[in-house]
């Protein structure tokens, strides 16, 4: 995008939105295509989630929209400035809790928070300030004294968004920030992500895990291979799926002349067989479970299991790519 | 907690830069203990050994120079190495950890500032840190020797020298902590250090190698034999050193050539 007419319309789109991309793209030499094409808007107050396998290219594109990955085509603009032109003003308006504890292992907790803030341009005493009232929002007060490497994982992730958080920034990128946390730190994570929101803090993550991404956040990018499949709030995205209930079926016999003949009771939408068993997609239809079984028994197969569940995430995903996030 | 406490005026690449190198010193006070002990060992026992042991045990090196003391040619020499080790130290020690396992520079190149500017702040830090061993250092080459050595001190080229030599350990500090990985550590040391600390005309005058002229040649190339020459025509000019010209150029030439390639080596470790 060249010309004044777009920088024109670059700065209105960037008043709307914090992060906007347009065919974001980077090569890695050697050829890896890590992140082809993105589109992407995220809104001011809005917690975003970029959902993927690992090398889908969610790192990469926390890496280019951080400034730390220089990227190969399009543009990327966090609160309306261009990553590519000026990264330093990007740097200073960005908060970055990365996938490994970058904590500085030389200084105390409280010294991780109070440099942080010099770096970014407070004084001694508004550093001394606002380090101590992070210590308290964050529950570290009494750990403001150690050692970064005595934390344990959960106060150590805490300790990382503090610092991210010290500068008020206008976005905070979280990449996979639950990923190695005991569930307890998680829910306490979580929570804290909820409490930021509810503040307008504007929030970009990138996560694996469906329930993480479908509680979380509001917005949600499907990506793989580098792009995105789909996007949109989690209730959308199930709902797109055209199924309010997706009965799976174990049985013994053809599982794809099961899947075909499911295919043909009534409510159904579509089935598919996977991971050994037979999945099919369904309207909220009373009656459907007895129907399916008789219908398993009528075409050769003998029931073993059956459970009912509602779409997920992770059954998107299913769909749109035909492999687990897993893999 | 108010969304934006500081809406921060002052967040500029130089109060980032300031921040920074103030990081970097705090450290240092942290663990000053260990600081000492790192910018002390070697050259208290460089000094013990060559200019008490030595001289008491009648075993000894003479001076070249009509009735010098050897502790007069070793003096600038091993305030010359207690600085390029404290570059190593200081610079690339932390890198190559910061580098490989522990990815801490990731949140120091989040700070507000170019990606050369971080890299232009560790040479900074690093040469400061030189500057305290230089200080430190002195005293001990003073105090400890038998023979005490015969100083006649050029202020003017001893600030110049001061100044400059931290510089060129440091910078040279940046480029090996770019490029050197965890485990090619020790390696570094036999390959990089080792070479540098002892044909870097620490024991001798650099003049006097005229009798082997290959090795006077090739040292031309190290670093340190610049930094020990200077700290010779700022400490004991009788001693004989190479023309001050050629020091300062050499000791101003090695800095920048160092840190371009380092700043160069950072930048590609940190930006993909």
């Amino acid at each position: 995008m060249t010309g004044s007419a777009a920088a024109v319309d670059r700065r209105a789109t960037a008043i709307e939105h914090r992060i906007a991309t347009e065919g974001l793209t980077k090569v890695y030499p050697g050829g890896l295509r890590a992140v082809d094409g993105l589109d992407l808007r995220v809104r001011g107050g809005e917690i975003f989630g970029l959902l993927g396998p690992n090398g889908a290219g969610k790192t990469t594109t926390i890496g280019m929209l951080t400034t730390r990955v220089v990227p190969t085509g399009g543009v990327a603009l966090v609160d309306g400035i261009d990553v590519s032109a000026d990264p330093v003003a990007v740097k200073r308006r960005i908060g970055v809790v990365p996938q490994t504890n970058t904590l500085d292992r030389s200084l105390s907790v409280r010294e991780n928070l109070l440099f942080h803030c010099r770096y970014f341009g407070m004084s001694g005493s508004q550093a001394r300030a606002r380090a101590d009232e992070l210590l308290g929002r964050f529950r570290l007060a009494e750990r403001g004294d150690a050692k970064v490497e005595t934390l344990s994982g959960g106060m150590a992730q805490r300790l990382m968004v503090a610092r991210a958080l010290a500068h008020a920034p206008a976005v905070l990128f979280l990449d996979e920030p639950t990923t190695g946390l005991d569930p307890q730190s998680r829910l306490a994570l979580w929570e804290l992500l909820g409490e930021l929101h509810a503040e307008g803090q504007t929030i970009l993550l990138t996560t694996h895990a469906m329930d993480e991404a479908d509680r979380l956040c509001e917005r949600v990018a499907i990506m793989d291979a580098g792009r995105i499949l789909a996007l949109g709030s989690p209730s959308e995205l199930k709902r797109s799926l055209e199924a309010e209930t997706i009965v799976t079926m174990q049985a013994d016999g053809d599982l794809e002349v099961l899947a075909a003949a499911l295919g043909d009771v009534p409510g159904v939408t579509s089935t598919d067989v996977h991971d050994g068993a037979v999945r099919a997609f369904a309207g909220r239809v009373a009656g459907l479970l007895p129907r399916l079984v008789l219908r398993a028994e009528r075409a050769g197969t003998t029931v073993t299991d059956v459970s009912v569940t509602e779409p997920t995430l992770e059954t998107v995903f299913i769909a749109l790519t035909g492999k687990d996030l897993r893999e | 907690m108010s969304r934006r406490p500081v809406e921060a005026p002052r967040a500029t690449a130089l109060a980032a830069f300031a921040g920074l190198l103030l990081r970097d010193l705090r450290v240092v006070t942290n663990e000053r203990g260990r600081f000492l002990l790192r910018t002390l060992s070697q050259p208290l026992l460089l000094v013990f050994v060559f200019t008490y042991v030595f001289p008491k045990i009648g075993q000894g090196f003479r001076a070249p120079a009509g009735d010098e003391s050897f502790t007069t040619v070793l003096v600038p020499g091993v305030i010359a190495i207690a600085v390029l080790i404290k570059g190593i130290q200081a610079v690339a020690l932390p890198l190559v950890q910061e580098f490989g396992y522990t990815s801490e520079i990731e949140d120091r190149v989040m700070a507000p500032l170019p990606v050369w500017a971080v890299a232009v702040e560790k040479i900074v830090a690093g040469a400061v840190q030189g500057l305290i061993a230089a200080l430190l250092v002195f005293p001990i080459a003073a105090v400890v020797p038998a023979e005490p050595a015969a100083l006649q001190i050029s202020w003017p080229a001893l600030v110049v020298v001061g100044l400059l030599a931290p510089f060129a350990a440091s910078a040279l500090g940046l480029a090996l902590g770019t490029m050197v990985e965890p485990n090619q550590v020790p390696l570094m040391f036999s390959v990089v250090i080792l070479p540098i600390t002892f044909l870097g005309a620490t024991y001798y005058p650099w003049a006097r190698l005229d009798a082997i002229p290959w090795l006077q040649a090739v040292t031309l190339l190290n670093p340190l034999v610049y930094m020990a020459e200077g700290y010779r025509m700022a400490l004991t000019p009788q001693i004989g050193h190479m023309p001050g010209v050629a020091i300062y150029a050499a000791l101003v030439a090695f800095p920048v050539g160092m840190g371009v390639l380092g700043v160069r080596g950072f930048r590609r470790r940190v930006l993909s």
